[in-house]
């Protein structure tokens, strides 16, 4: 039995738009173990990038605000700390770091990217200037950098975008942290680099035991890499599971209705009608309701149920599969 | 359109007055009549070279080689699947065929006619009979327009119609073809979803007409249940209009096996396999299409569990720069001291199934 590291409860995030205050995250609730590969799967806009930055406390706001939940990491109550103190800066970086889709954003573009690992360092650990730079050499070295000595010392726009990408592994790994969060991490990338960099990144997790929430639109990644799968829509997680419980029986008519979009040989496609509902004044009832076959009369009646545990490590959110009417 | 033919041949003779010109067409109409007159396109030898220029003065200090040297057709009805890494030239590929590039060398042939090296003005009935849908809806729509004007546009252009009612008729057709409701046509494209302005953008692209239609990464810019409405799409009006021909660009191997007969597998500018779908999903024989093909992560865990993966080494060297003998050499597992020197012939190794490279 592992041990629990990341523990997310009835978290939920807003929005203040013009239109209204739009939910993003609606009491979410999933954990995450030590060396673990969790996957978040959902359609754009469900809310996916907003847990997790709600998780690591970077919510801009204005305009948004967590307005409920907990988030323990290894027994700290994160969401006690402020979002600049110097505790959740700590933990930041540290302890959780997160991969995003494009380097570029991330990295400081007028610094070397040498400079850049050994400041990540310097301001977390209590080690010197020499030995930042030796073991961000060192960790360049890890991702398959060639030459990473000289490497250290480019500036990011004289580096192809998957070494850039390996260097935004390679700093997050830089403080040993117990979890890296990848938010479409090889998504702008080629097929044949992508599959290198997913390689490498699962096998620097799996050698410090680290473990990893990838936030992705690709189900094939996340049948490949996670153990356990979230399905979110509309701000909720509607299903989770192992991967081989959801693919084998998913109960979720979205889940279903997911997988089936998958172009499979000699099998017609049959896409989810619809769109996902408005995040702005939500009624109470099952979100997915408009678009559901599936759909009985009670769902229009009573409120959604939440994520209610089946067998196994599985649990849904359809209240119809759950057999409550 | 008789006339027009006519006008184009005059137009033709009057402006290319230079040596070179002349020599180029007569190269194009000695092919023309030996073409094979059943194909809906056929490519030859096309080459695109982009300058690549610095300093004040803006000399032309290199090239790119975007498209070197490639060769295919399409035949009526049939979908033609085209993969490759980024920056191999498949967008260049597909604005060469539609000619909003002139191409630097080789020949294109477009029903029955060569195509390659004609004017903007000589291009007319052309441009009907071919078009294009690109990755991102919102780039390709005037924002400025109505969507019932946005297909209204091209008929226009092409003078399709007559008088206003047979305009409305005719673009109130293409929506509902698309599976949008006629409704919405007084509706501006920033209140579509993303799935819905690709599906404008495919109605406008069907509004004259054509006989072939390139599609550059039409769904990689929507989420899985968007791709899957869109790639259903392709295939009813595939059904519906039986000589409707596709080039589709993708990188998403998934939906170019789903929806092509034939694939093509591009690596720098020159196409390094191609065979139907069939054969290239079962046994691709390039190391770099089975890279490739490797690579995709199937969304299945019982297979992925069990599946061995090709992880290439390296990145993707420029065209600006390719390597010397066979471009992939440096990535290949099995490149030996010809494949450094000599560049493999795309050859046809098993009826139909084309593979450049030394080793098969
Ligand atoms: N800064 C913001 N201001 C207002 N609304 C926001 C903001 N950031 C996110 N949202 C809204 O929150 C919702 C969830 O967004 P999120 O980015 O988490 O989606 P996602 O699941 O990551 O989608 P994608 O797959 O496209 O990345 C969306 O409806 C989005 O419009
Ligand atoms: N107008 C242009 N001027 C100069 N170079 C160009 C131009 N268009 C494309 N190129 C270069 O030609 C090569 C092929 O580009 P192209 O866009 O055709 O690739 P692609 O296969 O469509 O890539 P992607 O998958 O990223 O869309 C690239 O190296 C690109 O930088
Ligand atoms: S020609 Fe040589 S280098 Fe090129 S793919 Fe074949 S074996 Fe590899
Ligand atoms: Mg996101
Ligand atoms: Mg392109």
């Amino acid at each position: 039995m592992s041990n629990r590291l990341l523990t997310v409860e009835g978290l939920t995030t807003e929005f203040r738009t013009e239109r209204g205050v739009a939910r993003a995250v609606n009491k979410v609730s999933y954990n995450v173990d030590e060396g673990e590969i969790v996957g978040i799967v959902g359609e754009s806009g469900c809310g996916k990038s907003v847990t997790q930055l709600s998780v690591m406390q970077l919510i801009p706001n204005p305009p948004g605000r967590i307005i409920a939940g907990k988030v323990w990491l290894d027994g700290a109550d994160l969401l006690k700390y402020k979002r600049d103190s110097r505790e959740m800066r700590g933990v930041r970086g540290a302890r959780m770091a997160m991969v995003f889709q494009e380097p570029m954003t991330s990295l400081n573009p007028a610094m070397t990217i040498g400079r850049q690992m050994s400041e990540v360092m310097t301001e977390h650990l209590k080690i010197s200037k020499k030995e930042a730079r030796e073991r961000s050499i060192d960790m360049l070295a890890q991702v398959n950098i060639p030459d990473p000595g000289k490497r250290a010392d480019d500036y990011p726009h004289q580096m192809s975008g998957g070494m850039r990408q390996r260097v935004m592994i390679a700093m997050a790994m830089l403080c040993r942290p117990q979890l890296i969060i990848a938010d479409e991490a090889t998504t702008a990338l080629d097929a044949t680099i992508q599959a290198q960099l997913l390689e490498l990144l699962y096998s620097v997790v799996e050698k410090y035991r680290t473990a990893l929430v990838m936030v992705t639109h690709n189900l094939g990644i996340v049948a490949r890499y996670a153990n356990r799968i979230n399905v979110m829509y509309a701000g909720g997680i509607i299903e989770s599971g192992t991967v081989k419980e959801i693919w084998s029986k998913p109960m979720h008519p979205y889940t279903q209705g997911l997988l089936r979009c998958v172009p499979r040989l000699g099998e017609k496609l049959r896409p989810i009608r619809g769109m996902p509902p408005s995040l702005i004044n939500r009624p109470g009832t099952c979100p997915f309701l408009a678009r559901c076959g599936e759909r009985r009369e009670n769902c229009y009646r009573e409120p959604a149920t939440e994520l209610t545990h089946v067998e196994g490590q599985h649990s849904t959110a359809c209240a119809a599969r759950l057999g409550r009417w | 359109m008789v006339t027009m033919i006519n006008a184009e041949t005059n137009a033709e003779a009057n402006a290319e007055t230079n040596a070179e010109a002349n020599a180029e067409k007569n190269a194009e109409t000695n092919i023309e009549t030996n073409a094979e007159k059943e194909n809906v396109l056929d490519v030859v030898d096309l080459k695109m070279r982009f300058p690549v220029r610095r300093g004040l003065l803006r000399r032309m200090v290199a090239e790119v080689k975007a498209i070197d040297g490639v060769s295919f057709s399409i035949k009526p009805g049939e979908t033609l699947g085209l993969v490759g890494e980024s920056g191999c030239g498949k967008t260049t590929l597909g604005r060469c065929i539609i000619r909003l590039y002139k191409p630097t060398e080789g020949l294109i042939m477009f029903e029955g006619q060569a195509i390659s090296q004609r004017g903007k003005s000589e291009l007319g009935r052309f441009r009907r009979r071919m078009s294009m849908v690109f990755q991102d809806p919102y780039g390709s729509l005037n924002p400025r327009m109505s969507s019932g004007d946005i297909v209204r546009e091209p008929l226009e252009i092409h003078k399709l119609v007559d008088n206003r009612k047979e305009y409305k008729e005719r673009v109130a057709e293409l929506f509902t073809m698309v599976g949008l409701s006629p409704d919405m046509m007084d509706r501006y494209p920033h209140e579509f979803s993303g799935g819905q302005r690709q599906r404008l953008s495919v109605a406008r692209a069907l509004a004259g007409d054509p006989s072939l239609l390139i599609c550059d990464e039409p769904i990689s810019a929507l989420d899985v249940s968007m791709q899957a409405q869109v790639l259903n799409l392709f295939g009813e009006l595939q059904a519906r209009k039986k000589n409707l021909s596709y080039l589709f660009i993708s990188h998403d191997l998934l939906a170019v096996q789903y929806i092509s007969q034939r694939v093509a597998v591009m690596y720098l500018g020159r196409i390094v396999e191609l065979a139907s779908s069939a054969d290239l999903y079962s046994g691709a024989s390039h190391p770099y299409s089975k890279a490739l093909l490797s690579a995709q992560p199937r969304p299945d865990p019982f297979i992925e569990e069990t599946r061995d993966r090709i992880i290439l080494e390296g990145d993707v060297p420029t065209p600006l720069n390719p390597p010397a003998g066979c471009s992939f050499h440096p990535r290949c597992a099995y490149s030996t001291a010809r494949c450094e020197k000599e560049t493999p012939e795309l050859r046809d190794v098993a009826s139909g199934h084309f593979v450049a490279c030394h080793r098969v």
